[in-house]
């Protein structure tokens, strides 16, 4: 399959369930919302040391929040529940609770519930507030510009993580230029998140190391720099290659992301560089979630 | 299919307990054995045709027509449909109530919504004393669900109250929130009876309005801008014209700690112009 020149290899992306979770953040301006949520999505690139793996959904309106003030919906990931109700509890905690004017809402409200407010009514030392509104429980958490006011849980739901594309070209500007085309391209798709920054990861990795303990180490075979030492999977015209992952609500959302961002990645097209679009896979053992690349842009 | 209609026939000499009259115990009883039901009246039993004309329809909606003052503990431990009494009600209107809605057109007497746990209860004049309070002896009195008051309420209103929304558009009466251990009771009338929040423990009591007599024993917090307050207006948009408005503008509030007597962490909301 080749779309304005650049060639879609016949592989797959191998991606993993996740418990995944979604916050509301609201401030008194879409700036301090976004502070807040860059501060708790922050360090959440990778489960494999982070704990978790997070990033901005969208921004919201002000009609679209609990309290009427402007926010941003943010999509947090874990290996476990409980791996995430840790990761819940210590970010919003650091990094919502204690940013001016924030109040942080449920952005889901089925599946089993994790705490939130829960967990941390006890910074309010016995002044903190319980208040039910409606089916909803919140907590009114006193501190120094006024009250933290939160969701007392927040619901889960099974996801899907560690979707992603590869991106091979002649150049590490041109792969670069195709790549962040993906990235804004990917996440006008709803329910995904791209974790790295920017959206963008350089350095892909492999199972395993020589060293001992180590569980992750650079892809070889994709490192332009030992096309000639390593069993590679590079062309000899291949100059840099740019990993997109993705984690998503659903396998469907992953795919939708998936193929908005080959599509956005194509339309660089050859000319510009764009030589080859692939995927990361572990040969189909690890992953539950398969997507064929061939069959995404089908 | 319309409602179950009971048209009262003539006012009782005594009062009568019409619990046994809801939507959930009258599911698959027709009109003929409705009209055979005993109900009892002081030291003997009267059947519900002696007092009603039964108009067979849903039981869902069930609705009393006429001044039934004198009928206590309508919709007690009721879970589902609607009770629509045109006209008054007598006391404990909705007691333990889990679910569903009760509508009074008229006036509901002492101990409406008394340890009420869920639904709804509108009451179109005004209600009694201990209105969502407890029954003597009992330590927590309502706890959960809306009562909503589109007239005056009497004095203790929210008496023990554990959890749950109390809106009355009209005035006070004294000792508001007295003993109350949590939830919410909104006051928009103009005139706020004496000493709100006697021994308070936690909860918001929100006035409108200041009363007279203010207990010393609330600390002033100063006025804040709370944002939980915008959670409770929109909780409750639609509810009356007067909330809707206040939703319009910041929730600007003055914050008033106690009770301090009881060592109380409840507060008084004075909401500010």
């Amino acid at each position: 399959m080749i779309i304005n020149g650049v060639e879609i290899e016949d592989t797959f992306a191998e991606a993993f369930g996740m418990t995944a979770t979604r916050l509301l953040i609201t401030a008194d301006s879409p700036e301090w919302a976004a502070t807040a949520a860059a501060s708790l999505t922050g360090f959440a690139t990778s489960v494999i040391a982070c704990g978790c793996e997070a990033g901005i959904e969208r921004p919201l309106g002000a009609d679209e929040t609990p309290d009427g003030r402007p926010g941003l919906a943010v999509l947090i990931f874990g290996m476990s529940a409980k791996d995430l109700q840790k990761q819940l509890r210590d970010r919003v905690g650091q990094c919502v609770l204690t940013c001016a004017g924030t109040a942080c809402f449920a952005g889901i409200h089925d599946g089993a519930p994790l705490k939130l407010g829960g967990a941390l009514r006890y910074f309010g030392d016995g002044h903190q507030i319980s208040k039910r509104l409606g089916e909803r429980r919140y907590w009114r958490i006193p501190v120094m510009d006024g009250e933290f006011v939160c969701d007392d849980t927040v619901g889960t739901t099974k996801a899907v993580g560690g979707g992603n594309i590869l991106i091979l070209g002649a150049s590490r500007p041109a792969v670069l230029a195709a790549a962040e085309a993906a990235v804004a391209a990917m996440r006008a798709v709803p329910e995904v998140i791209l974790p790295f920054p920017g959206g963008i990861v350089r350095s892909g990795s492999k199972v395993g190391s020589k060293y001992k303990g180590l569980i992750a180490s650079t892809n070889d075979a994709y490192c332009p720099t030992l096309k000639g030492e390593t069993r590679t999977a590079l062309s000899a015209e291949v100059a840099a290659v740019l990993e997109i992952v993705i984690d998503g609500l659903t396998a469907d959302a992953v795919r939708a992301a998936t193929r908005a961002g080959i599509a956005a990645a194509c339309a660089h097209g050859a000319a510009n560089g764009v030589l080859k679009i692939s995927a990361g896979n572990y040969g189909g053992k690890l992953g539950k979630f398969h997507f064929h690349l061939r069959e995404v842009m089908a | 299919m319309s409602g179950l209609v009971l048209t009262l026939k003539a006012p009782p000499r005594q009062r009568i307990d019409l619990s046994s009259l809801t939507p959930d115990k009258l599911q698959g009883v027709d009109a003929a054995a409705i009209a055979s039901l005993p109900l009892q009246c002081g030291n003997h039993e009267v059947a519900v045709g002696d007092l009603f004309t039964v108009t067979a329809g849903d039981p869902e909606d069930l609705r009393f027509v006429g001044d039934c003052g004198k009928f206590d503990r309508i919709g007690a431990d009721m879970t589902r449909g609607g009770i629509t009494v045109e006209g008054n009600a007598g006391a404990y209107l909705g007691h333990a109530m889990r679910g569903g809605r009760i509508h009074v057109q008229g006036n509901a007497g002492i101990g409406a919504a008394q340890e009420m746990r869920g639904g709804e209860i509108a009451i179109g004049g005004d209600a009694g004393d201990f209105l969502g309070g407890a029954r003597p002896g009992e330590m927590k009195g309502m706890s959960g669900g809306l009562v909503l008051v589109r007239g005056n309420a009497g004095d203790r209103t929210g008496d023990r109250m554990r959890r749950g929304t109390i809106i009355i558009e009209g005035s006070l009466g004294a000792y508001a929130a007295s003993r109350m251990i949590a939830g919410t009771i909104l006051a928009l009338g103009p005139a706020i009876g004496p000493y709100p929040g006697f021994a308070m423990k936690r909860g918001s009591l929100i006035l409108l309005s200041r009363s007279e007599r203010a207990l010393p024993t609330f600390a002033d917090c100063g006025r804040h801008d709370l944002a939980f307050l915008r959670l409770l207006l929109r909780a409750l948009k639609g509810r009356t014209p007067r909330l809707d408005e206040l939703a319009n503008h910041p929730p600007l509030v003055q914050r008033f700690a106690g009770d301090q007597s009881v060592g109380g962490k409840g507060e008084i909301l004075l909401w500010q112009d």
